[in-house]
Protein backbone atom coordinates (compact mmCIF):
# COMPACT_ATOMS: atom_id res chain seq x y z
CA UNK A 1 0.00 0.00 0.00
CA UNK A 2 1.43 3.02 -1.07
CA UNK A 3 2.04 6.15 1.60
CA UNK A 4 -0.92 7.59 0.14
CA UNK A 5 -3.17 5.51 0.66
CA UNK A 6 -1.69 4.77 4.32
CA UNK A 7 -2.72 8.49 5.08
CA UNK A 8 -6.16 7.62 3.81
CA UNK A 9 -6.68 5.16 6.32
CA UNK A 10 -5.52 6.96 9.20
CA UNK A 11 -7.48 9.72 8.33
CA UNK A 12 -10.55 7.72 7.82
CA UNK A 13 -10.09 5.97 11.28
CA UNK A 14 -9.59 8.75 13.29
CA UNK A 15 -13.00 10.94 11.29
CA UNK A 16 -14.82 7.59 12.69
CA UNK A 17 -13.12 7.84 16.27
CA UNK A 18 -14.14 11.91 15.95
CA UNK A 19 -17.79 10.43 15.42
CA UNK A 20 -17.61 7.98 17.83
CA UNK A 21 -16.86 10.43 20.80
CA UNK A 22 -18.64 12.57 19.75
CA UNK A 23 -22.06 10.43 20.07
CA UNK A 24 -20.20 9.18 23.35
CA UNK A 25 -19.14 12.09 25.40
CA UNK A 26 -21.61 13.42 28.09
CA UNK A 27 -19.70 16.66 27.80
CA UNK A 28 -21.94 18.27 25.35
CA UNK A 29 -19.50 20.96 24.69
CA UNK A 30 -16.48 18.18 24.49
CA UNK A 31 -18.80 16.40 21.83
CA UNK A 32 -18.67 19.07 19.88
CA UNK A 33 -15.45 19.79 19.48
CA UNK A 34 -15.02 15.98 18.61
CA UNK A 35 -17.88 16.77 15.80
CA UNK A 36 -15.72 19.93 14.81
CA UNK A 37 -12.12 17.84 14.90
CA UNK A 38 -14.17 14.89 12.66
CA UNK A 39 -15.20 17.38 10.29
CA UNK A 40 -12.03 18.99 9.97
CA UNK A 41 -10.17 15.63 8.78
CA UNK A 42 -13.13 14.58 6.66
CA UNK A 43 -12.39 18.18 4.74
CA UNK A 44 -8.48 16.66 4.64
CA UNK A 45 -10.17 13.79 3.29
CA UNK A 46 -11.65 15.54 0.58
CA UNK A 47 -8.81 17.46 -0.03
CA UNK A 48 -6.37 14.27 -0.13
CA UNK A 49 -8.84 12.91 -2.79
CA UNK A 50 -8.57 15.60 -5.25
CA UNK A 51 -11.26 17.57 -4.57
CA UNK A 52 -10.02 20.67 -3.07
CA UNK A 53 -13.67 22.77 -3.60
CA UNK A 54 -15.28 20.36 -1.13
CA UNK A 55 -13.19 20.32 0.81
CA UNK A 56 -13.04 24.21 1.01
CA UNK A 57 -16.83 24.14 1.68
CA UNK A 58 -16.56 21.39 4.12
CA UNK A 59 -14.15 23.22 6.80
CA UNK A 60 -15.80 26.43 6.50
CA UNK A 61 -19.38 24.86 6.95
CA UNK A 62 -18.82 21.40 8.94
CA UNK A 63 -15.88 22.92 11.20
CA UNK A 64 -16.46 26.19 11.33
CA UNK A 65 -20.08 27.43 11.51
CA UNK A 66 -21.92 24.41 12.50
CA UNK A 67 -19.55 24.29 15.98
CA UNK A 68 -20.61 28.04 16.16
CA UNK A 69 -24.09 27.41 16.14
CA UNK A 70 -23.77 24.82 18.43
CA UNK A 71 -21.64 26.42 20.78
CA UNK A 72 -24.24 29.35 20.81
CA UNK A 73 -26.98 26.56 21.45
CA UNK A 74 -25.15 25.18 24.39
CA UNK A 75 -24.86 28.45 26.02
CA UNK A 76 -28.48 29.38 25.84
CA UNK A 77 -29.23 26.12 27.23
CA UNK A 78 -27.70 23.07 29.62
CA UNK A 79 -23.94 21.88 29.20
CA UNK A 80 -24.24 18.19 30.27
CA UNK A 81 -26.41 15.54 28.98
CA UNK A 82 -29.09 14.51 31.32
CA UNK A 83 -30.14 10.84 32.08
CA UNK B 1 -14.90 34.85 27.11
CA UNK B 2 -11.07 35.76 28.60
CA UNK B 3 -8.57 37.86 27.33
CA UNK B 4 -6.59 35.59 25.71
CA UNK B 5 -9.43 34.51 23.36
CA UNK B 6 -10.13 37.85 22.78
CA UNK B 7 -7.02 38.91 21.98
CA UNK B 8 -6.24 36.11 19.56
CA UNK B 9 -9.88 36.82 17.79
CA UNK B 10 -8.36 40.47 17.46
CA UNK B 11 -5.42 39.09 15.40
CA UNK B 12 -7.26 36.21 13.65
CA UNK B 13 -10.45 37.74 12.41
CA UNK B 14 -8.71 40.44 9.90
CA UNK B 15 -6.76 37.28 8.38
CA UNK B 16 -9.82 35.22 7.96
CA UNK B 17 -11.99 37.89 6.22
CA UNK B 18 -8.91 38.56 3.92
CA UNK B 19 -8.70 34.72 2.98
CA UNK B 20 -12.36 34.57 2.24
CA UNK B 21 -12.12 37.64 -0.23
CA UNK B 22 -9.46 35.77 -1.40
CA UNK B 23 -10.93 32.56 -2.56
CA UNK B 24 -13.91 34.71 -3.69
CA UNK B 25 -11.89 37.38 -5.55
CA UNK B 26 -9.74 34.18 -6.95
CA UNK B 27 -13.07 31.99 -7.52
CA UNK B 28 -12.88 31.82 -10.99
CA UNK B 29 -9.12 30.50 -11.25
CA UNK B 30 -8.28 28.28 -8.06
CA UNK B 31 -11.07 25.78 -5.84
CA UNK B 32 -13.65 27.91 -4.13
CA UNK B 33 -15.68 30.75 -5.10
CA UNK B 34 -18.51 32.59 -3.68
CA UNK B 35 -20.03 30.19 -1.30
CA UNK B 36 -16.59 28.66 0.12
CA UNK B 37 -15.22 32.73 0.37
CA UNK B 38 -18.86 34.06 2.35
CA UNK B 39 -18.34 30.65 4.33
CA UNK B 40 -15.19 31.64 5.25
CA UNK B 41 -16.35 35.20 6.25
CA UNK B 42 -19.40 34.16 7.97
CA UNK B 43 -17.61 31.84 10.03
CA UNK B 44 -15.35 35.23 10.91
CA UNK B 45 -18.80 36.50 12.16
CA UNK B 46 -19.88 33.43 13.70
CA UNK B 47 -16.30 34.18 15.80
CA UNK B 48 -16.75 37.61 16.20
CA UNK B 49 -20.16 36.72 18.01
CA UNK B 50 -19.16 33.86 20.20
CA UNK B 51 -16.39 36.25 21.60
CA UNK B 52 -17.54 39.17 22.21
CA UNK B 53 -21.37 37.60 22.63
CA UNK B 54 -24.54 38.82 20.33
CA UNK B 55 -25.22 42.06 21.90
CA UNK B 56 -22.10 44.00 20.93
CA UNK B 57 -23.31 43.04 16.86
CA UNK B 58 -27.24 43.19 17.59
CA UNK B 59 -27.06 46.43 16.04
CA UNK B 60 -25.83 45.45 12.29
CA UNK B 61 -28.71 42.84 12.08
CA UNK B 62 -30.34 45.16 9.64
CA UNK B 63 -27.07 45.83 7.51
CA UNK B 64 -26.53 41.96 7.14
CA UNK B 65 -30.32 41.71 6.03
CA UNK B 66 -29.68 44.64 3.27
CA UNK B 67 -26.28 43.34 2.48
CA UNK B 68 -27.82 39.78 1.44
CA UNK B 69 -30.76 41.41 -0.43
CA UNK B 70 -28.21 43.74 -2.05
CA UNK B 71 -25.90 40.59 -3.04
CA UNK B 72 -29.52 38.66 -4.71
CA UNK B 73 -30.12 41.47 -6.94
CA UNK B 74 -26.90 42.49 -7.57
CA UNK B 75 -26.48 38.58 -8.86
CA UNK B 76 -29.71 38.89 -10.92
CA UNK B 77 -28.95 41.85 -12.35
CA UNK B 78 -25.69 40.53 -13.74
CA UNK B 79 -27.73 38.09 -15.44
CA UNK B 80 -30.33 40.72 -16.95
CA UNK B 81 -26.71 42.10 -18.73
CA UNK B 82 -27.54 39.72 -21.61
CA UNK B 83 -30.64 39.66 -21.95
CA UNK B 84 -30.01 41.04 -25.56
CA UNK B 85 -28.61 37.66 -26.54
CA UNK B 86 -29.76 35.13 -23.82
CA UNK B 87 -30.47 35.37 -20.08
CA UNK B 88 -26.72 35.08 -18.04
CA UNK B 89 -24.76 35.83 -21.23
CA UNK B 90 -21.06 36.54 -20.31
CA UNK B 91 -21.23 40.54 -22.04
CA UNK B 92 -17.99 41.55 -20.17
CA UNK B 93 -15.59 38.32 -21.60
CA UNK B 94 -13.04 39.32 -23.94
CA UNK B 95 -14.39 43.19 -24.17
CA UNK B 96 -11.07 44.46 -22.88
CA UNK B 97 -12.51 46.33 -20.06
CA UNK B 98 -13.14 45.20 -16.49
CA UNK B 99 -12.53 41.72 -15.87
CA UNK B 100 -12.26 41.52 -20.03
CA UNK B 101 -9.06 40.45 -20.94
CA UNK B 102 -8.47 38.00 -23.45
CA UNK B 103 -7.80 34.43 -22.42
CA UNK B 104 -4.60 33.08 -24.39
CA UNK B 105 -4.46 29.33 -25.48
CA UNK B 106 -3.04 27.04 -23.77
CA UNK B 107 -1.95 25.95 -20.40
CA UNK B 108 -1.09 29.20 -18.12
CA UNK B 109 -0.49 30.44 -14.36
CA UNK B 110 -4.35 31.80 -14.15
CA UNK B 111 -4.84 35.70 -14.69
CA UNK B 112 -6.55 37.63 -12.35
CA UNK B 113 -8.52 40.14 -15.04
CA UNK B 114 -10.40 37.33 -16.81
CA UNK B 115 -13.33 35.90 -16.97
CA UNK B 116 -16.38 38.49 -17.31
CA UNK B 117 -19.23 38.64 -15.44
CA UNK B 118 -18.12 35.72 -13.71
CA UNK B 119 -16.21 37.37 -11.11
CA UNK B 120 -18.51 40.63 -10.57
CA UNK B 121 -21.55 36.89 -9.89
CA UNK B 122 -18.43 35.28 -7.14
CA UNK B 123 -18.94 38.66 -5.39
CA UNK B 124 -22.33 38.74 -5.04
CA UNK B 125 -22.81 35.38 -4.49
CA UNK B 126 -20.31 35.81 -2.03
CA UNK B 127 -21.76 38.95 -0.13
CA UNK B 128 -25.19 37.19 0.03
CA UNK B 129 -24.07 33.85 1.31
CA UNK B 130 -21.61 36.13 4.03
CA UNK B 131 -24.63 38.32 5.01
CA UNK B 132 -27.16 35.36 4.83
CA UNK B 133 -24.95 32.61 7.28
CA UNK B 134 -23.45 35.93 9.24
CA UNK B 135 -27.65 36.95 10.04
CA UNK B 136 -28.70 33.35 10.61
CA UNK B 137 -25.89 32.95 13.36
CA UNK B 138 -26.46 36.42 14.90
CA UNK B 139 -30.22 35.92 14.92
CA UNK B 140 -29.57 32.23 17.02
CA UNK B 141 -27.14 34.03 19.12
CA UNK B 142 -29.62 37.09 19.89
CA UNK B 143 -33.02 34.70 20.69
CA UNK B 144 -33.82 33.66 24.08
CA UNK B 145 -32.24 37.01 26.00
CA UNK B 146 -28.88 36.87 27.95
CA UNK B 147 -25.87 34.47 27.35
CA UNK B 148 -26.28 33.36 31.35
CA UNK B 149 -22.92 31.63 30.91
Amino acid sequence: MTLWGVLQVITLVLVVVGAALAVWLRDLLAAVIALAASSLLLSLEFYLLQAPDVAIAEAGIGAALTTAIYILAIRKTRRKEEE
Amino acid sequence: MSVVVRTIARIIVPMILAFGAYVIMHGHLTPGGGFQGGAVIASAIALLLVVFGSGRLAGHKNLLSLLEDLGAIAFVALAFLGIGCTFFRNVLAGSGGLFGMPVPPGPNPGFLNTGGTLPLMNWAVGLKVAAGLGSVVLLLGLFGGGDDR
